[in-house]
């Protein structure tokens, strides 16, 4: 598989990719390396993997990464309360403690979380860890580890190396820096706010029956909205609610009803700042323009 | 842009080409290892690499890292790859001259120190004379002018002080550890019990747990930032500051720390020098503009769009070093700290002029700025800055 026949492999799942990260994807799969995706909220970075899952035919395994995230919660823990009942019963089947031990260590008791279920899957998954910055420094390491390595460690059991190598996608939008370590490990794309172009068809690939005029309308007004000074810019989920809405109460013409227009931006600006931001006149002008 | 770079016809070949390529990204600031050469040619066999725009693409998401440098890039491939080859296509980059001499420094710092006759005693803003004059009614007016000469930093801190204020800025640092973090980790008093241990230990006892080990919450420590006003205005303090960031860089190796007149510069890497007297040099190159006019709200704009993105969190302390007189708009600085607190940190200000008897915040920066700060204290000497750690500690 080329680059672009992964580019129109994606296109066909609806996910209209730019041509570097289509070229970034190809490679971290060919490579074998894991992708860094970077870019502002709402860009389409967690719905990449969603794709890439449904191109491949394969599992998508997702681990959203928080503040506080551990081993416990990411790769493994032991299922305590079978542990302790399965010893309880022991006792009074009069097993032996050396019996008992390696049972309760096994498999049987074992949960598994995303990243230890990535590497164990017989036909390689797609591994999406989102924010990754959101997590701790702490976790970075651990993660590091297993992207190297793809094998884990388990301190009762041993090391479980990978049967498939999964193909990992990290996502990040900047709470805070990475490690050097990690962007070395990984291949990088940053993605970008699409293009006139690109968010056009972006949008006729979902909503394929709304006419040309409103289409150019709602990606030109959404894009100028972009250049405005926001706290929050509207990403392409909310572009697509914002058309949802037009289409929804059956509004033909952006500068028709100015009233309407300010009700629908609720779905585009969510923020109070940026609401007062944009009021009727602005609105009005910049949906004027991009008619 | 539509001419491929001709390449020598003694040139050995593809790998040596891109060995080079990969000497001039580093040339330009990009940090890539001995490994990305060999994953970058890798990768060039899977795509059709006589292709300019596939290639460009493909080097792209293997050198790249971060978002500046994937902006970087294009340019960078374009001299070197597209140019008709005249500037950067040798494929052993020569070494780029040092800016300037004074970056090795190899002199003899004590000499330095003596010839250095305007540095005054650390403990104290540059004598008495300093603080008289700008008692006067001029010297206060922040001016919007840059002073475009170039100030040599070494001739206001010696390195002598930079020991002593290590000291200070360790302290303050230790005072600042106490924020819970959010993982557990087994500890003799703990909230929850760590049950992965109970397991363990009541193997011995038949499944019936006699000892419950616990886990708790550990301390983490907070993050310095420190941004530093270098204008005019705050020359007379600026020794005693700068003597601060030196040694709390020394002090702390997650501190971050920024210098500002009418421009920001991110001073952590030259600070970060082993060599106290080079970090200086270094620092000199940085702060051209040093005395010059203020610019605190474009400045702390700029610093909350930017690098506070990245190294800005809810365990960050940013510490505003500044007198609050400023050129441009009071709004700017407001809507900046607001911006910055959106992101979870704390925000102190330690304004020089607030030790003054009768010193009223009125500098209208300085009104705008109070609703966000979380600390608002004077210091112009380091013994100030030394007896803010118990109120560092209350944070």
């Amino acid at each position: 598989m080329t680059w672009t026949t992964l580019q129109t492999a994606m296109a066909e799942q609806g996910y209209i990719a730019s041509g570097d990260l289509a070229m970034a994807l190809h490679l971290s799969l060919t490579l074998g390396r894991p992708l860094l995706l970077e870019g502002a909220a709402g860009v389409g970075k967690t719905e990449v993997a969603r794709v890439l899952a449904s191109v491949h035919d394969t599992q998508l395994i997702r681990l959203q990464c928080y503040e506080g995230l551990d081993a416990a919660q990411s790769i493994y823990e032991w299922n305590y309360q079978r542990q302790l009942l399965a010893i309880r019963a022991a006792s009074e089947d009069g097993e032996t403690g050396k019996t008992v031990e390696a049972r309760i260590f096994s498999d049987e008791f074992l949960l598994e979380r995303p990243l230890l279920k990535a590497i164990r899957q017989d036909k390689a998954p797609v591994l999406l860890i989102d924010e990754i910055d959101r997590a701790d420094e702490e976790f970075e390491a651990y993660l590091l580890e297993i992207l190297s390595e793809f094998q884990v460690t388990i301190p009762e059991i041993g090391t479980i190396t990978a049967k498939t190598r999964p193909i990992v996608i990290l996502t990040a939008n900047g709470t805070r820096d990475l490690s050097d370590a990690l962007r070395r490990r990984c291949l990088y794309a940053h993605v970008p706010y699409p293009d006139l172009e690109t968010e056009l068809s972006i949008l006729v690939s979902r909503y394929p029956d709304i006419s040309d005029r409103l289409c150019a309308q709602i990606v030109g007004f959404v894009q100028s909205l972009r250049k405005q000074d926001l706290e929050k810019k509207p990403g392409i989920a909310e572009m697509l609610d914002f058309a949802g809405a037009l289409m929804g109460l059956g509004v033909a013409d952006l500068t028709g009803d100015p009233a309407l227009l300010q009700a629908i931006l609720t779905t585009l600006l969510k923020t109070q700042a940026d609401k007062d931001a944009v009021p009727t006149e602005i609105a009005q002008r910049l949906a004027g323009k991009a008619a | 842009m539509s001419h491929v770079t001709k390449f020598a016809a003694r040139d050995p070949g593809p790998a040596a080409r891109m060995t080079g390529f990969v000497a001039h990204l580093r040339d330009n600031g990009l940090r890539l290892g001995v490994s990305e050469t060999g994953v970058a040619l890798e990768a060039l066999t899977h795509i059709n690499s006589a292709n300019p725009s596939e290639t460009r693409r493909a080097l792209k998401t293997v050198f790249t890292g971060c978002a500046e440098e994937a902006a970087q890039f294009d340019g960078l491939f374009d001299s070197y790859w597209m140019n008709g080859g005249r500037v950067t296509t040798r494929v052993m980059p020569k070494a780029k001259p040092s800016l300037n001499e004074n970056v090795h420094s190899s002199r003899d710092a004590k000499a330095d120190a003596d010839t250095s006759g305007g540095a005054g005693d650390i403990s104290a803003p540059d004598g008495g004379e300093g603080a008289a004059q700008s008692d006067g009614e001029g010297k206060l007016v922040a001016t919007d002018v840059s002073n475009l000469f170039k100030k040599d930093l070494r001739s206001i801190v010696r390195p002598e002080d930079i020991a002593e204020a290590e000291k200070v800025a360790l302290r303050l640092g230790a005072s600042l550890r106490d924020r819970r973090s959010r993982r557990r980790k087994a500890a003799r008093k703990g909230d929850q019990i760590h049950f992965r241990k109970v397991m363990r230990q009541s193997l011995a006892t038949g499944g019936e747990p006699i000892a419950l080990p616990k886990r708790r919450r550990p301390d983490r420590t907070l993050r310095i930032t420190a941004i530093c006003d270098v204008s005019g205005s705050m020359t007379v303090y600026s020794q005693v500051f700068l003597a601060f960031l030196a040694g709390l860089m020394r002090a702390d190796t997650r501190a971050d720390a920024y210098l500002f007149h009418t421009r920001l510069v991110r001073i952590t890497e030259a600070l970060r020098d082993k060599d106290a007297l080079r970090a200086l040099s270094r620092l000199s190159l940085l702060a051209d503009g040093y005395g010059g006019g203020s610019n605190i709200g474009g400045s702390l704009d700029r610093f909350s769009r930017t690098y506070g993105r990245r190294f800005v969190d809810n365990r960050t302390v940013v510490l505003i070093l500044s007198d609050g007189y400023d050129t441009g708009s009071p709004e700017g600085i407001s809507n900046a700290l607001n911006r910055l607190k959106k992101r979870g940190c704390k925000i102190i200000w330690l304004n020089p002029l607030k030790g003054w008897d009768g010193y009223e915040p009125i500098a209208n920066a300085m009104a705008q700025a109070l609703p966000y700060l979380d600390l608002f204290r004077a210091a112009n000497t380091l013994g100030d800055l030394a007896s803010l750690e118990p109120e560092l500690a209350r944070l």
